[in-house]
């Protein structure tokens, strides 16, 4: 196998007209990795915070996502009792880890499970690490508080993101986990609710993916 | 795959007689460039971004051996497995081994093209494995047994009814007279069908729009989801790459995707842009146990440092396929293998050989569209006559084009011979024209003069009216 390898990476260097790379142009590109510089970024992403909040509500919208906003976390519960309510689904849904210390005592008849999504869950609640304005797109990220299975399985997924977690572009939003110093196993940057095409070009929401992306946004 | 680029011009004149294929086809055309062109100018860093993605894969390719080494080194480190493969054979050899290991009894699988390409479906189809796509349109291919007719829309060419009897004949237990009409039915009933498999297969294939050096990332960009619920779903993930797929950095990649989806589907980002990095860890409540990657090169190392090295920048958005006038005539079946139109004119020759595919070079009008699409600037049109040389030169040309060919070049190589003929030859049509100034029919050129009048020349030939000073 590391002889595959080896002819491999001699064939491009043979290809390229070159040896391996060794000492300072090496430390170049190194360095061009660990400084991981950003590129042109589009000057919507470039507004003042207020604005940024409106063009990201107006993407997430645009790319089907409904949004609803709560001034403060103890609403959260409320708002998410509504949505299924209005949208006739049953008042059950499993819960990302990380929103354990949500107090469902305003919302007492919805039945909530904590943990990753199974076959049968109907609804799932997790929490977003970033909002990115530029095309209204929600990142989520992996681990014990947020299973990746929540974002996926169900078919109704509510997500809950703090105002101030809305970011300018995708850069920003991956900088929050490179400032954690985290490697997640899965980053999901998500924009509006599974779709296909596949049909004759009509475009059909819910295919795989959930068929509705419901976006509660904390924060005044 | 079958290779039958050979055929290209019977299979075209197959497809432009069958009008459900060109009613698809005008589907495709009414759809995808009008998205496009509506997010592009609602970007108006757009141009300026199609420079920067190109330097960036430029740089890219021009080390790609260090990047790849580096690549390996962080997917190691997340516990994951890299594994080489110069090959198709190698690749499925890997891979099918992979799926043993892991007991597989059933094969999940997002779409990719490079999966297709190394001809992995015959390999699990010809063992003891389930292979179920997940991908709609693979899903609704596979059923009926053919290949992609294009690279982000496989099925692009079936009808939904055909979609609906493939349903029922492939659906048992269901009730035979329900409602399979519409779009939302067959969608809601593929839903059902492809839940099953995703919970229970052990190995979920994918491929990748992007490997990520600084981490050892894999990226898949869908809008379904289904690439998603296979990666996470099943106890294995095997990513299958190409070479070229790798970049730097994140910040690489976010510049590039902000170009696929515009290009592609005409949406400014696609639904699920998914980052993936080794298997579950060990505080993680799902996610997959076994995280392999399947690097493959199969003739890309040899395309580097040749005038084929601009291909290996394609980000395989369609954006060249949806543009061309020859693939909304004739469809994805007619190139003859998994690449279609103008990226598939460039590519196939290269991956493949020049002798079998000769003909596709010669598939397009040279009208440009497709560079003018192209987000990573690749000079396709170049790129073809680059390949229709060397068919030329390794005698693969048609006879008819060699002969004319032979012909032209005996007379331009006597300049006077050349000009009296030439001379002789606009009078004589000049002539025929007289009073219409144009022709309504010609020997040797009805493909032309069948659907349009030829225009009659006028005022002798070129060198004759330079000569009288109108320049």
């Amino acid at each position: 196998m590391s002889e595959t390898r080896d002819v491999i990476l001699s064939t491009i260097r043979q290809s390229l007209r070159r040896g391996p790379i060794y000492g300072e142009a090496r430390a170049a590109l190194e360095e061009r990795i660990r400084s991981h510089p950003r590129h042109l970024i589009p000057s919507r992403a470039g507004q003042p915070p207020a604005a940024l909040i409106d063009l990201f509500i107006a993407k997430a919208r645009a790319a089907s996502t409904s949004v609803v906003e709560v001034s403060d976390r103890g609403e959260i519960p409320q708002a998410v009792m509504d949505y299924l309510a209005n949208e006739n689904l049953p008042a059950r849904l499993v819960q990302a880890p990380g929103l354990h210390d949500l107090d469902w005592a305003a919302a007492p008849t919805v039945e909530v499970r904590m943990g990753a999504a199974e076959k049968a869950d109907e609804a799932s609640l997790s929490k977003g690490l970033a909002g990115v304005a530029e095309t209204g797109t929600l990142l989520l990220v992996s681990g014990p508080e947020n299973p990746t299975t929540l974002n996926f399985v169900p078919p109704t997924h509510l997500v809950v993101l703090f105002r101030n977690d809305v970011v300018p572009a995708y850069e920003d939003a991956w900088d929050l986990l490179r400032v954690n110093g985290t490697n997640p196993r899965s980053a999901n940057f998500i924009t509006g609710p599974s779709r296909t095409g596949d049909i004759e070009q009509k475009i059909q929401i819910g295919v795989h993916g959930p068929l509705r992306l419901h976006l509660i946004l904390v924060g005044r | 795959m079958n290779h039958t680029s050979d055929r290209f011009i019977d299979n075209s004149r197959a497809a432009l007689a069958n009008p459900v294929l060109q009613a698809a086809l005008a589907n495709l055309k009414r759809g995808f460039p009008i998205n496009r062109a509506e997010v592009v100018a609602d970007l108006p860093e757009f141009e300026e971004l199609r420079n920067v993605a190109r330097d960036i894969k430029d740089h890219t390719l021009d080390h790609l051996d260090v990047y790849l080494e580096i690549y390996e080194r962080n997917v190691r480190a997340s516990g994951g497995k890299v594994h080489w493969a110069r090959n198709a054979k190698e690749a499925r050899d890997t891979i099918m081994r992979i799926c043993r290991d892991a007991g597989a009894r059933t094969v999940t699988k997002g779409k990719s093209m490079v999966v297709e390409e190394i001809g992995l479906n015959e390999a699990l189809d010809a063992s003891e494995i389930r292979r179920v796509e997940t991908d709609l349109g693979e899903y609704i291919i596979q059923l009926r047994d053919e290949p992609p007719s294009h690279i982000i829309v496989p099925a692009v060419h079936v009808t939904k009814e055909e979609i609906g009897d493939a349903f029922r004949e492939a659906h048992e237990g269901l009730d035979p007279t329900r409602a399979l009409s519409e779009p939302a039915d067959i969608t809601a009933e593929a839903r059902t069908r492809l839940r099953e498999a995703y919970f229970s297969a052990e190995v979920g294939i994918t491929g990748a729009n992007f490997l990520v050096a600084e981490s050892g990332s894999s990226i898949i960009v869908t809008n379904e989801g289904n690439g998603d619920l296979t990666q996470t779903l099943a106890r294995t993930h095997v990513v299958v790459a190409s070479l070229e797929k790798i970049v730097p950095t994140m910040e690489d990649a976010f510049a590039i995707l902000r170009l696929l989806a515009r290009s592609s589907t005409g949406q400014e980002f696609s639904v699920y842009t998914s980052v993936s990095n080794g298997p579950k860890r060990s505080d993680d409540l799902d996610g997959p146990k076994a995280y392999h990657v399947v690097l493959v090169d199969n003739g890309r190392s040899s395309m580097l440092g040749t005038n084929q090295q601009d291909m290996l920048r394609c980000i395989q958005c369609a954006a060249c396929i949806n543009h061309c006038p020859v693939y909304s005539a004739v469809g994805g079946h007619a190139y003859g293998w998994i690449y279609p139109g103008p990226m598939g004119a460039v590519l196939t020759p290269s991956l493949t050989n020049i002798a079998a595919s000769a003909h596709l070079p010669n598939a397009s009008t040279f009208c440009g569209q497709c560079e003018q699409v192209c987000p990573m600037k690749i000079p396709l049109i170049k790129m073809m006559r680059h390949h229709r040389n060397s068919a030329h030169q390794q005698g693969h040309g048609g006879k008819v084009s060699k002969f004319a060919l032979f012909f032209w070049s005996y007379f331009a190589g006597r300049p006077a011979l050349y000009r009296t003929l030439t001379g002789i030859g606009v009078g004589v049509l000049a002539a025929l024209a007289i009073g219409r100034g144009r022709l309504k029919s010609l020997p040797l050129v009805g493909g032309w003069t069948a659907n349009r009048d030829l225009p009659a020349p006028e005022g002798g030939t070129f060198l004759t009216r330079y000569r009288r000073g109108e320049r």
